[in-house]
């Protein structure tokens, strides 16, 4: 899609106060624009919430709610329950009592189908919102819950989150005399999701919105809860020039680090294979997170021992 | 007539309710609430939906989503389940969703205690919620639709307490409204911005920054005083359909009261049966009140009692608090030193703590309590009743 028709997506106006060469407002065009029914949104707490509902402002023009960090998933249950709800009353409304009555009642009409979706940070996803988030899918609610996951706790300024990469440098994981930055590998949540057996789950990147936008389509066709995580590339806190996130997104993926796939029925599906090999370097030292890794013996072995995984991780994925 | 427990009296109310959606998530002693309301969505006597949710944080972010959707939302919790919706329950009554709560009161933890007092309720009491306590089942029935009408009417979220396992599991008779009346007292829910309003999209829980926070919660304070002042109105209608009165501030004997005692909940009912079996020559000299709605507080109507009862013959006041805040006076206390501060000829306000962690309280304390406020054998240090020194 041309830029201008982007920024002018109905849905998100542009004015929001993201940073420059945030992709968080691109995914969620691309998610919102892929609906063909009206749509409900719910946001946790984060970069994506307060940039774009600074009070008397606003920059959805679609119905949305913020409650709060780590409940997201728990308010969208609320709110599709109760259309679920209203709806069946206004159906029952209308056969006994006639077209019309349901709206003089309520104040207001009911669309027949909503979808309803949740955006949350890794952080108000992967964290402290994992318990609501597994509960919403567990219990089957019909809804989308996309993750645009920055890799770390960006609106309280870059601490680390479980979605942070083993070696970056994070305000909590700083390297140091004692520290090559984060030492655990980030937490595998699409296993976690998927172990839910919900009916869809799909990993994303913002290089790429046309596979964003399909897999945001095919999500709304099903019904049930489905997840999609995005990765979102964070110039402020990874540290590149903002004019790169769609060609570091580009890159996450051609190194193996961000693996492009869905996840239906239980079958998974590579959405794009790398035509060779590149190593998981070439992604690491467009960012200033893991600068330091390149200057020591021990950063060294470090982005072995991130290869090594990504391999592994790999070889799973392909079986 | 239905013999019914606390619990069930509840249930009965949020039948009759039928609202659309109700999050709940089990906890001692509340559980029987959402077990026998379970039981009601199974019997298909309700429209509602339940969401049995993985927390009680989930349960009131669910009412939340729920209610800013455009629906009724109904749930309940005691102890800490009340403590971990803390940060919710702000984010409720922040949006000004009318959502009903019903507690079954029990002591928060630690020591781990699955008995009654008041810690909970009185732990959440700046969170923005119209807070009813009730004497026994027969009000906490009574309460729920007395709650839900003045939570929507000023767009605030209510909750009615009733003393875990004392009233939420002991059997009482129960007169009951019609469904018919319930329906007509309530009435239909039209909720003002419905999140599923698509025609007219609405932004909920914006982020505001120090240019307009503080008018908002200011807008609060203002509904707050409009739940005050609206109170009357509506406990009224009530009284018209079951012939029962509501009043903010219950008051018994207050006539030629030398010395009363203030307590909410079940206590009221065991003080005013303590009251009633003194000896003639104490029983004129002592009175009992009873708090019904603690929040919004009623300030003004609590002086203008004890105004008038000091005009006659009143000189001390006994408060007592089945909650401590560690470090500062009881809850109920302080309230209530607060409410007279502005008297020019004030009472003594003693305070009494009792019954923590489900300690029992009998006739015989409360006797012992008014005496010794008669023969003035009491003096301003913190009593506690029941306690092994
Ligand atoms: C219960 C609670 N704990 C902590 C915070 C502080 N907080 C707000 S946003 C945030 C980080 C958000 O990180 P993430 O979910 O990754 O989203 P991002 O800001 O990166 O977009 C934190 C820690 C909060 N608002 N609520």
């Amino acid at each position: 899609m041309p830029e201008k028709e982007i920024n002018n997506s109905p849905e998100l106006t542009p004015g929001h106060r993201t940073c420059a060469g945030c992709p968080a407002p691109v995914i969620v065009r691309a998610v919102l624009e892929s609906s063909d029914d009206p749509v409900v949104v719910a946001a946790a707490t984060g970069c994506l919430e307060v940039t774009t509902t600074i009070y008397p402002q606003t920059s959805w023009n679609v119905p949305f709610i913020h409650s709060a960090f780590e409940n997201a998933a728990a308010t969208i249950a609320g709110v599709e329950t109760a259309f679920q709800v209203l709806k069946n009353k206004k159906e029952k409304i209308k056969l006994e009592q006639g077209e019309g009555v349901f709206e003089k009642q309520f104040g207001f009409d009911l669309a027949n189908k909503i979808n309803f979706i949740v955006f949350g940070g890794d952080g108000g996803t992967y964290d402290i919102g994992l318990q609501s988030l597994s509960g919403a899918l567990e219990r089957g609610h019909n809804f989308l819950y996309v993750c645009y996951d920055n890799q770390g706790y960006m609106n309280t300024g870059g601490q680390r989150s479980s979605a942070s990469p083993k070696g970056a440098d994070t305000s909590t994981t700083p390297p140091g005399k004692f520290s090559t930055g984060k030492t655990q590998f980030r937490k595998n949540l699409m296993e976690i999701v998927a172990a839910h057996d919900i009916p869809y789950a799909a990993q994303a990147s913002p290089h790429n919105l046309a596979d964003l936008r399909s897999k945001a389509k095919k999500a709304f066709s099903i019904r049930g809860p489905k997840f999609i995580n995005v990765l979102s590339p964070c110039p402020t806190v990874w540290k590149f020039p903002p004019g790169q996130s769609s060609e570091i997104a580009k890159l996450a993926v051609q190194t193996r680090f961000w693996p492009i796939y869905e996840i239906e029925n239980h079958r998974l599906k590579l959405n794009w294979e790398p035509p060779e090999f590149t190593p998981v370097e070439e992604f690491l030292k467009t960012q200033k997170r893991f600068s330091h890794l390149f200057k020591t013996d021990q950063g060294k072995k470090e982005i072995q021992k991130i290869q090594q995984k990504i391999d592994l991780e790999w070889e799973k994925l392909k079986q | 007539m239905l013999a019914q427990t606390g619990a069930q009296a509840a249930a009965e109310a949020m039948r009759q309710i039928d609202p659309d959606v109700v999050p709940v998530y089990p906890i001692t002693p509340q559980t029987p609430i959402v077990e026998s309301f379970s039981k009601i969505v199974a019997d298909g006597l309700v429209n509602s939906e339940m969401i049995h949710v993985e927390s009680e944080h989930s349960a009131m972010s669910a009412a939340v989503g729920a209610q800013a959707a455009g629906a009724r939302a109904v749930t309940a919790s005691s102890s800490a389940g009340l403590a971990l919706m803390f940060e919710v329950l702000g984010v409720a009554s922040g949006m000004r969703l009318p959502i009903l709560m019903n507690i079954a009161n029990r002591a928060l933890s630690s020591p781990i205690n699955i008995h009654c007092d008041h810690s909970d309720s009185m732990g959440v009491r700046d969170s923005g919620w119209i807070q009813i306590y009730s004497e026994n089942a027969q009000e906490v029935y009574d309460h729920n639709f007395l709650a839900l009408k003045l939570a929507e009417k000023v767009s605030l979220p209510a909750m009615v307490m009733q003393d875990g396992f004392i009233t939420s599991h002991s059997l009482e008779n129960l007169e009951i409204l019609t469904d018919e009346q319930v329906k007509q007292f309530i009435g239909r829910y039209k909720p003002q911005y419905p999140l599923l309003n698509i025609e007219k999209p609405v932004t909920m829980g914006a982020i505001q920054l120090p240019d307009y926070f503080f008018e908002t919660k200011r807008q609060q304070i203002q509904a707050m005083s409009q739940a005050r002042e609206q109170y009357d109105a509506v406990a009224q209608e009530l009284s018209k359909l079951t012939g029962r009165s509501y009043p903010k501030i219950e008051t018994h004997n207050l006539e030629n009261a030398q010395a009363i005692i203030v307590v909410l909940n079940s206590t009221a009912g065991t003080a005013l049966a303590a009251m009633r079996k003194l000896k003639n020559e104490f029983r004129e000299k002592v009175g009992l009140i009873k708090i019904r709605l603690f929040l919004p507080f009623p300030q003004e109507e609590f002086r203008e009692i004890i105004k008038k009862a000091v005009g006659e013959n009143l000189k001390t006041i006994a408060v007592l608090d089945r909650a401590v805040s560690l470090g500062s006076d009881a809850p109920i206390a302080k309230e209530i030193k607060n409410a007279l501060f502005d008297l020019s000829n004030k009472p003594q306000v003693y305070s009494y703590i009792f019954g923590l962690g489900g300690r029992e309280i009998f006739e015989k304390d409360i006797k012992k309590v008014y005496l010794d406020l008669i023969s003035k054998k009491t003096d301003h240090q913190v009593k506690y009743i029941g306690l092994r020194q």
